[in-house]
């Protein structure tokens, strides 16, 4: 009966959202007067997910899944919900959980919702406040099956740490093929990605050419953050694709973004709404994005952002 | 090889989103629909395939009459049929089963399917369907190549990409990289004309169980004015993030 939750760790080192996920479960397995299992593939301190609230830990130990693959991945999560009992399923809202987990709710017959923002205001009937419309709303959704499965978004609840343990079992579920196969994995190591970034520093074509950026990745290296772009940039090719964030492109729910040389337009703003603390910088005051933003600076980019950097550093400094 | 693009029927993006009967309904009144953009790029991708490598493209969308416009501009742009299936979009799991007794009974080889709708954000419709009808699946589908029953496609992961060898039958959630923004296509006078003689056929739904229900929507809580700092003070803003936004 206890609550499943699929933690994610690259390398085998937990990502912040596995942490993140094991406390929320813990949360609801509190609602629910039960326990937290999680489940972790080829991760190397396991017992580290009892400080959040896992009891017990299923460890996969298996050099073929060292790379995801949704359907195996899936099938461990079935099977371990199914050995478990589980009557709720919690994974993230990175890229890996939302390829899972409609798969696993088809294999668990279970009503899945994603995107969602907090505890369940009620767990029977089994309800969910969740992101809808592109950040613009929330919905509130019953998810009415015997099983059920729970997209967490990334940064909406926060690390609960309870200082608990959770002893580890070796987990060898039964792995089907999979006629999906990674041939290469093409990712910057050296950069933090806009999904797990804490910090989002983002450009828009106010900066008139990609020759610019120098200063918008040097912003970015000063904070540890994340680089992302406009889709007016990305269209015009000045910045590659991956970093376009709005309506089309990604998701940002950081805990701070900076916009740059970015106007606004409502479907950049639908795009980072979830984002916790907004600055916005722009030489036009009637910019909309100063509607949606926290802390601005009405000033040209190319004065500003080398000033910011040089106080950011000096602060960083006499921080550290 | 047969494609099947699944059409969301979604409010423009600039939309004002809007509640009534007490917070339980989305407010049509004024919003403009369109082709959910994830689903336009895919089409997009599946218009390339016919002209380059020979497919018939059908297109379906799971919903009520209101939606035909939307499938009649998906014609417009160059898909050979479309297919409703009369039944309101009640949730991710229902418009699945929908879609999967289509696949099922068009034996498609391909079915090519946004990433998300822009609407209700779910990202589980391809992955749900391909879950039912048992075919290979690829999230976040940033290209996509054909070649016999083999594929070749790149999937956006966070913080980079991967490359994936698959074969038919295929879902993809797609999204744009399938093709560019400039590759879309506005219907021109002839598509439009020829898109009112293509069939649109209305089929009723299979029967499937919801899943889940949504109870009510609300609009997120007001936000205060911004705090605007002096360009010539940056230690001031420094300042606020540190200690009252508590974010560096």
């Amino acid at each position: 009966m206890s609550i499943l939750v699929y933690t994610e760790s690259e390398n085998g080192k937990f990502k912040k959202a596995a942490l993140e996920v094991v406390s929320y479960a813990k949360a609801i397995a509190e609602q629910m007067g039960t326990s937290v299992t999680a489940v972790a593939f080829n991760a190397n301190n396991a017992e580290a997910l009892g400080n959040y609230g896992a009891s017990k830990v299923l460890l996969v130990k298996d050099e073929t899944l060292k790379v995801f693959n949704a359907k195996k991945y899936a099938a461990a999560l079935e099977n371990a919900a199914k050995n478990e009992d589980s009557k709720v399923v919690v994974v993230s809202a990175s890229a890996n959980s939302k390829y899972l987990a409609p798969l696993l709710a088809v294999g668990l017959d279970a009503g899945y919702v994603s995107n969602v923002v907090a505890a369940p205001s009620s767990v029977s009937p089994f309800t969910v406040k969740h992101s809808a419309f592109t950040n613009k709303a929330f919905a509130n959704t019953e998810i009415t099956t015997d099983v059920k499965i729970v997209g967490l978004s990334n940064n909406s609840f926060g690390l609960v740490e309870s200082g608990g343990n959770a002893s580890v079992e070796d987990f060898s579920p039964s792995i089907p093929e999979s006629g999906v196969k990674v041939e290469s994995v093409d990712k910057a190591t050296d950069k933090v990605s806009i999904a797990d970034a804490e910090i989002v520093v983002s450009g828009g074509r106010g900066l008139k050419g990609p020759e610019n950026w120098g200063m918008i990745e040097e912003l970015a290296e000063v904070l540890g953050a994340a680089t992302a772009c406009s889709k007016p940039v990305s269209d015009l090719g000045w910045r590659p694709h991956g970093e376009h964030v709005g309506q089309t492109g990604k998701p940002v729910a950081s805990n701070l973004y900076i916009a740059i040389g970015i106007s606004g337009a409502i479907q950049h703003l639908a795009g980072i709404n979830s984002s916790k603390v907004k600055v916005v910088i722009n030489t036009d005051p009637e910019a909309p994005f100063f509607k949606a933003a926290d802390y601005g600076i009405v000033g040209d980019a190319f004065e500003v952002v080398p000033k910011l950097i040089e106080k950011l550093k000096a602060f960083k400094a006499a921080n550290a | 090889m047969k494609i099947l693009v699944c059409i969301s029927h979604v409010p423009d993006t600039t939309s004002k989103i809007n509640f009534t009967d007490g917070d339980t309904k989305f407010d049509t009144n004024g919003v403009q629909y369109v082709i959910n953009p994830n689903d336009e790029f895919g089409l997009t991708r599946a218009m390339w395939f016919k002209e380059k490598q020979g497919a018939s493209v059908d297109v379906v969308n799971v919903g009520g009459a209101e939606t035909e416009p939307t499938l009649r501009k998906a014609l417009a742009i160059g898909a050979d049929s479309a297919i409703r299936v009369n039944t309101p979009a009640i949730d991710g799991y229902t418009v699945a089963k929908q879609l999967a007794k289509v696949v099922n009974d068009g034996a498609y080889d391909l079915v090519i399917a946004g990433r998300e709708s822009i609407d209700y954000n779910g990202a589980m419709v391809p992955g749900m369907l391909a879950g039912i009808i048992g075919a290979n699946f690829v999230a976040n589908c940033i290209n996509l190549e054909v070649d016999g029953t083999n594929a070749k496609a790149v999937r956006e992961i966070d913080g980079g990409k991967e490359t994936v060898s698959t074969s038919l039958p295929l879902v993809i959630g797609g999204q744009k990289g399938l093709v560019e923004e400039s590759d879309l296509r506005i219907p021109n006078m002839r598509g439009i004309m020829m898109a009112r003689k293509k069939p649109l056929t209305v089929i009723e739904p299979t029967e499937a169980n919801v899943e889940t229900k949504v109870l009510s929507f609300e609009k997120p809580a007001p936000k205060g004015a911004v705090k605007l700092v002096d360009a010539d003070n940056i230690d001031e803003l420094v300042n606020l993030l540190h200690n009252e936004a508590k974010v560096i």
